[in-house]
């Protein structure tokens, strides 16, 4: 097998994941006024969903042994129990409980999800990208 | 400093086994990627090259050049090929997303005489990727 690396070379692994939940943004600091007028149709009482598309970014060095930078199997398994399970087919705002008091938008999904996703110790986490619907993206690296 | 990205596909097959781990091992690291009979994907290679444009022409390399270096590098070296038996940059490397990604970067980065590789995104599904770029030159 031959060495890793080329000498100042960057390898990311890039993985996306599929998953689809309710929401309703709404924040408790605001008047009902303001919710509607900052929040608009997403402030709908009874909430609506999204198919989110969840992208993780890892970096390191890529072990000459497996040809990778983290194990997809365990990475794939870790994202699947800290995330997906949390998320899929849920209503975020009455289910998770980081949204109980922080609005379920995607820019604060984004930073959930790098949270939970942080604790896998396989390789670094570089950043966290969340497609909401395929015209809006948001991104979070920890920073 | 303007990037210009040029994306090309090529479908080939390949199988992920270790001669230094026993069969059990291999079954367990590398799961259906150890499959003996092999299996294939269609990749999706974008190459990235950052520059200034040439005030002359506008461009910071010409296109039709770099499609003819992509179709010299990559498509006759890996497309509808296996890549474990028939690429001699992967002997002895287990092709991961991230050895092919780092053997085309190798391949390329010299080549690329107009403007400079910036960087490589290499996807083996939509749902997966490999990328290389330099230290320092930001993020994705």
């Amino acid at each position: 097998m031959s060495a890793a690396g080329g000498a100042g070379l960057e390898i990311v692994l890039g993985r996306r994941y599929h998953f689809a939940a309710s929401h309703r943004l709404h924040s408790a600091k605001l008047s009902a006024e303001e919710n509607r007028r900052v929040y608009g149709k997403c402030n709908n009482p009874y909430g609506h969903g999204h198919n989110y598309v969840l992208e993780v970014q890892v970096s390191g060095e890529v072990d000459p042994a497996t040809g990778m930078i983290a194990n997809l199997a365990d990475l794939d398994a870790f994202v699947g129990r800290e995330v997906l399970e949390a998320f899929d087919h849920r209503n975020l705002n009455e289910e998770v409980a980081a949204f109980r008091e922080v609005v379920p938008t995607t820019e604060n999904l984004c930073k959930e999800a790098y949270a939970r996703i942080k604790g896998h110790g396989a390789a670094r986490l570089l950043r966290v990208r969340i497609e909401e619907t395929g015209n809006n993206s948001f991104e979070y690296d920890g920073k | 400093m303007v990037t210009i990205t040029r994306k090309i596909e090529f479908s080939a097959s390949h199988r992920y086994d270790n001669p230094a781990f026993s069969p059990e091992e291999n079954r367990r690291v590398f799961g259906k990627c150890n499959n003996p009979h092999g299996h294939g994907h269609n990749y999706t290679l974008e190459v990235t090259v950052a520059g200034e444009p040439d005030p002359a022409t506008g461009m910071v390399l010409d296109l039709k050049e770099l499609k003819e270096l992509l179709e010299r590098e990559v498509m006759r070296r890996m497309d509808h090929r296996h890549l474990n038996f028939e690429v001699p940059e992967l002997a002895g490397k287990i092709p991961t997303c991230e050895n092919i990604a780092r053997v085309l970067w190798e391949l390329l980065e010299p080549k690329i005489t107009q403007g400079r590789l910036h960087k490589i995104r290499l996807y083996e599904s939509p749902d997966l990727y490999a990328e290389c770029r330099r230290n320092g030159t930001g993020g994705a």
